[in-house]
């Protein structure tokens, strides 16, 4: 058959699927299925991440050259707390959870939906009523305090809108919290007969101790921006230094939620590589245990080394040998993952498919992200660096190079069960090099930048440091493009791609039991599961 | 025992969902106590910077109104704690009266609250609206004055709601009978809800009224 | 031209640097396996070849604890050795040359230690100790040399300090690194590092300005400090000199060392910390005084020697 013939062509899984359950705008607007949420949030996130890189391109465009392009001061300042905000909030925390995990955990707990349906709609919408506060801050000319809102600057000082994006951000929060209630008690409570919690995916065990943090963390910052709004309406002087008050209060309790928030961002993507690498290799993860526990030690650890974005504010010196040591140790289960999936592949059966290339990419970039942390830790190295290119580096590394090459990866891989076709394999492959590429060329000049000394949120800067800066907004326009490319391919798949059918990577889990796309209430009876996860068949001598 | 009747969509039986509930709510509770602990966390690093400040702070609150409703809100809990007992045994109509003992008690704190902001506003004490001369002495002392206003602002938020959650029970229970909703387990659900908010104010109201030299 | 490396201008940024090669080649070391291994089982066992695939584990524990235990070991020795630097630079020698530091937005202001002024641009010797204690007059600021790689936040409300000794003369880049409104990118100027004896002669040309302790004299008499201050026994308010540095036992029984941001504190919210002995009568001149003129009532207080051989102005 020619690609033409695939369109309109309805196989009988599509006829029963979640997608046919239903074609008006109401049916999908006040759907309770798991999976219908988990598009219209990723319709939402998308909208946001095109916002956040106009916003990054604008960035780059205008430091091409060192006396500024296009922009004034303040709204350089604004294009990049606008950056940082949506991306943050409205794209990176959101992204793998509220898409994939809401997908695809029922589907791999063997469960019908998540234990709350009515709760992950509202949490969709909440998060609906967050992101129109924020475009409504944005139209009405931003805010320019960077996302971290540091006070007094942003209490006393700075002129755009902060109430109005403290607002936002306070209200998408509860977006959040309602999503880490609705997976753990999912993971509790819901999975199937035989579905024990040693063989649960990999990708649900990161999700439950993502939860944990959504939960514990978020309630932080909500209280955290209602003090820093009542500061600004009606001179609360808690963080003010002149009424008594202490700003390195407000950034103790910034940071408390916000380091957490980086494993919010961070191990569902962790999730997503363990099951790429477990499916490419067709092969168990080694270490399943390791692996599993040390999301939760991610997530536990994480709550306790806030302090290491504070050891030039003026903090304790011995709190921050403190903090500086915890962050060591948060750094031995990312790095017991990363052998981990190194020695999965070991003897394995390899696929080159783009999800398993993006998986790889990742691997790469996540190791340099998490290394270039380590250095951050290190006390005397962190007073040079911090708040230089090298921490905007650091995190785009983690952020960018982790979190959104797993979310392409997850994209890419669970493309044929969410939709129920498949892409050209090529384009995939293309798609996941550029981005890789692009990515380096982007963000490592920000590394040598930065050791430089070339200090972050500069509008202008020294003549000395523009060629890498030019390389940088080089690279990023190649970045951009590899964004944009799997628009095109994946959006074409709908039409005229082939039909999946259930397994099209012949991996295992639950979710690949399914029809692709799945029927409404995912499975016909309810599994019994009898073997552990990643299950897959030994290989031989003389296997291929 | 008419425990649960209705099994809803993911579920597939009676006491999975019933725990699905508690846990849910469990976790939900927990992401509150962390919402407050962000505040106390504030009042406590206030009060490191300035001894003094909570102690005088502590002259200008109406000590008897807040121990008075740290009574009232005690007895709304215990009304909230038995009726969660009786409604399990089927006895909506008991159940239903006292969770609507604890509502009026919980109108009455809300009440006594108006009045102690009402005073505290004709002081000058609110931040931002009232009389321009605070009678607070010292600038840290204010801040543990707006504290407190976010503070049991925010509480008395939690509080209404909860008004509103028990109320709406009170009366579906009275109308209703046998198998028809609320079932139980929302009532129990409401019940840990204000009882949480109870235990809020059982810290704040020594934090902020008690200090003394 | 791009340089590829920071100018190093002191043996601290020496020592930053031997720290982070080292650490990198650590690092690289560690990693190198997985990047090359990645390569090597994606090609030897991609899909398709034929290969041997017999397993015998998929979990050890010696394996797991042995890559997480020693490659955490290594990291701790470093993170010994960066600690050691970092409390180093919290511990100004006694003998250092104190310059004050004052950040507005958006520009520093310095002072030394006799009074001369300066805009953006620092002028300090070579080979000298030098502590910077700094304050912000609004936002948090962070005041940052790259070629010395240290770098500090400058607060509001607080005083914070810094010190270096320079040992490369030479124009270094001086930068804000704390994002603080419109203009933060353009706070900033040059270090300059001269040899003592430089030095010396630009004190001397500088524009020679009234030094701080005297403007801070005509301050203490304006304000009306003097009226209870008055130095002598029996008098409302304590004897002030000789006070600086020394130990002040408080009424709550505790006893505070007398240091500027004790001064700075007596200031604004006197009536915390009292001293032992005296009653908590002060007024408060927070809104009265600016925080340049803080330094200057401090740098009186502190030229101010103790009892009979005080000078009074």
């Amino acid at each position: 058959m020619t690609t033409a013939d695939w369109a309109n062509v309805e196989t009988p899984e599509e006829k029963v699927s979640y997608l046919r359950a239903g074609h008006t705008l109401r049916s999908w607007l006040f759907s309770t299925d798991h999976k219908r949420i988990a598009i219209l949030y990723l319709l939402a996130i998308s909208f946001f991440f095109l916002i956040g890189g106009l916003a990054a391109a604008a960035i780059r465009i205008e430091l091409i050259s060192p006396t500024g392009v296009f922009l004034s001061n303040d709204a350089y300042n604004r294009a990049f707390t606008m950056h940082g905000i949506i991306m943050v909030w409205f794209f990176l925390i959101p992204s793998i959870p509220n898409t994939f995990g809401n997908f695809l955990i029922p589907l791999m707990i063997g469960a019908r939906d998540l234990a709350f349906p009515k709760l992950n709609l509202l949490s969709w919408y909440i998060y609906v009523i967050g992101g129109f506060v924020t475009l409504y801050a944005l139209i009405m000319g931003g805010v320019d305090t960077g996302w971290t809102f540091y006070t007094p600057l942003s209490s006393l000082y700075a002129n755009g809108h902060v109430v109005a994006v403290a607002a936002a951000v306070f209200i998408v929060g509860f977006s959040s919290i309602l999503t880490g209630v609705n997976f753990i008690v999912t993971v509790h409570k819901l999975r199937a007969p035989g579905m024990t919690w040693g063989r649960l995916p990999l990708f649900v065990w990161s999700h439950y101790a993502t939860s944990l943090v959504l939960v514990l963390a978020t309630p932080v910052l909500a209280i955290t921006l209602v003090l820093l709004a009542a500061e600004r309406l009606f001179g609360l002087g808690v963080f003010d230094p002149s009424m008594g008050g202490d700003p390195l209060l407000f950034q103790d309790l910034f940071w408390f939620y916000s380091h957490p928030a980086v494993y919010i961002m961070v191990l569902p993507a962790l999730g997503v590589v363990s099951e790429l690498v477990a499916a490419a290799a067709h092969k168990r993860v080694f270490g399943y245990w390791f692996v599993a526990y040390s999301s939760v030690a991610i997530a536990v650890i994480g709550f306790l080394v806030w302090g290491h974005h504070m050891f030039v504010s003026g903090q304790s010196p011995y709190a921050s040998a403190i903090f500086s040591f915890l962050s060591l140790v948060v750094a031995v289960p990312s790095a017991i993952k990363v052998y981990n999936w190194t020695a999965t592949l070991y003897k394995g059966s390899i696929s080159l498919d783009p999800p398993f290339l993006y998986a790889m990419g990742f691997i790469g970039l996540f190791v340099v992200g998490g290394l270039t942390g380590l250095m951050l830790a290190m006390l005397a190295i962190d007073v040079h660096v911090t708040d230089t290119y090298f921490v905007v580096a650091h995190f785009h590394y983690i952020m960018v190079g982790g979190t959104v090459t797993a979310f392409f990866g997850a994209l890419h891989f669970w493309w044929p069960k969410i939709t129920g076709r498949l892409y050209p394999l090529a384009w995939g492959r293309v798609a996941a090099v550029l981005i890789f590429v692009g990515f380096n060329f982007t963000f490592f000049p920000q590394f040598i930048l930065g050791y430089l000394g070339m200090p972050r949120r500069y509008h202008i800067y020294p003549p000395e440091f523009q060629p890498l800066h030019v390389l940088s907004s080089a690279g990023a326009s190649i970045l951009g493009l590899g964004y944009l490319f799997p628009l095109v391919y994946l959006l074409w798949s709908l039409r005229n791609g082939k039909p999946a059918g259930p397994n099209p990577w012949d991996a295992k889990g639950l979710e690949w039991t399914t029809p692709s796309p799945p029927p409404k209430h995912n499975f016909e009876e309810i599994p019994v599961v009898t073997e552990e996860a990643y299950a897959y068949p030994p290989l031989g001598e003389h296997s291929k | 025992m008419t425990e649960d009747l209705v099994v809803h969509e993911p579920y597939a039986g009676l006491e999975q969902q019933r725990e699905a509930d508690y846990l849910g709510m469990y976790v939900f509770l927990g992401s509150e106590i962390m919402l407050f602990g962000g505040l106390f966390a504030a009042l406590f690093t206030v009060r490191l910077l300035h001894p003094q400040a909570p102690i005088e702070a502590a002259e200008h609150f109406k000590l008897w109104l807040g121990a008075a409703n740290t009574a009232v809100l005690l007895t709304s809990s215990l009304f909230v704690a038995l009726a969660t007992l009786v409604v399990r045994d089927g006895r909506r109509r008991t159940a239903s009266v006292l969770l609507a003992l604890a509502v009026v008690c919980g109108v009455a704190f809300l009440c006594i609250k108006g009045v102690e902001y009402r005073l505290e506003y004709l002081e000058g004490l609110m931040p931002g609206v009232g009389p321009k001369i605070s009678p607070v002495r010292s600038e840290p002392a204010g801040l543990i004055v707006d504290l407190y206003f976010i503070a049991t602002f925010l509480h008395a938020i939690h509080l209404s709601i909860g008004v509103g959650l028990l109320a709406t029970l009170a009366i579906l229970l009275l109308k209703r009978d046998g198998a028809a909703p609320p079932r139980p387990i929302t009532v129990v659900m409401a019940g840990l809800y204000w009882h949480l908010v109870d235990i809020v104010w059982i810290f704040l109201f020594p934090v902020l009224y008690l200090p003394r030299p | 031209m791009t340089p590829l490396w920071p100018p190093i201008a002191s043996h601290y940024a020496a020592h930053v640097d031997a720290l982070i090669w080292w650490y990198t080649l650590v690092v690289v070391l560690l990693t190198a396996p997985v990047f090359i291994l990645i390569a090597v089982y994606a090609l030897r066992y991609r899909r398709g070849r034929v290969a041997d695939r017999r397993l015998k584990t998929n979990s050890s524990i010696l394996i797991e604890t042995s890559w997480s235990v020693i490659p955490f070991l290594i990291t701790v020795a470093f993170f010994v050795y960066a600690a050691m630097l970092f409390f180093g630079l919290h511990n100004a020698p006694a003998n250092a040359m104190t310059i004050d530091v004052e950040g507005k937005q958006w520009m520093w202001k310095f002072e030394h230690p006799e009074g001369q002024r300066e805009l953006n641009d620092l002028h300090v010797p070579a080979g000298v100790p030098i502590k910077l204690v700094m304050t912000s007059q609004d936002v948090i600021h962070s005041f940052y040399l790259p070629a010395l790689r240290i770098k500090q936040d400058v607060l509001p409300g607080r005083y914070t300090s810094l010190w270096f000794k320079a040992d490369r003369p030479g124009r270094y880049r001086l930068m804000c690194s704390e994002f603080c409104g419109t203009d933060h990118s353009l706070m900033g100027g040059s270090i300059y590092v001269m040899q003592p004896g430089d030095y010396a002669r630009w004190l001397r040309t500088a524009g020679l300005d009234a030094s701080l302790a005297v403007r801070g004299a005509s301050l203490f008499r304006a304000l009306g400090c003097s009226g209870c201050h008055t130095g002598q026994t029996g008098s409302a308010a304590p004897d002030l000199a000789g006070l600086y540095g020394r130990p002040v036992p408080l009424s709550d029984g505790r006893v505070v060392a007398a240091d500027d941001q004790y001064i700075h504190d007596k200031i604004l919210t006197p009536n915390r910390d009292v001293p032992a002995g005296y009653p908590a009568a002060m007024p408060t001149y927070a809104h009265q005084v600016s925080e340049d003129q803080i330094l200057e009532l401090t740098a009186y207080v502190k030229s101010l020697e103790s009892a009979n051989g005080g000078t009074r102005p």
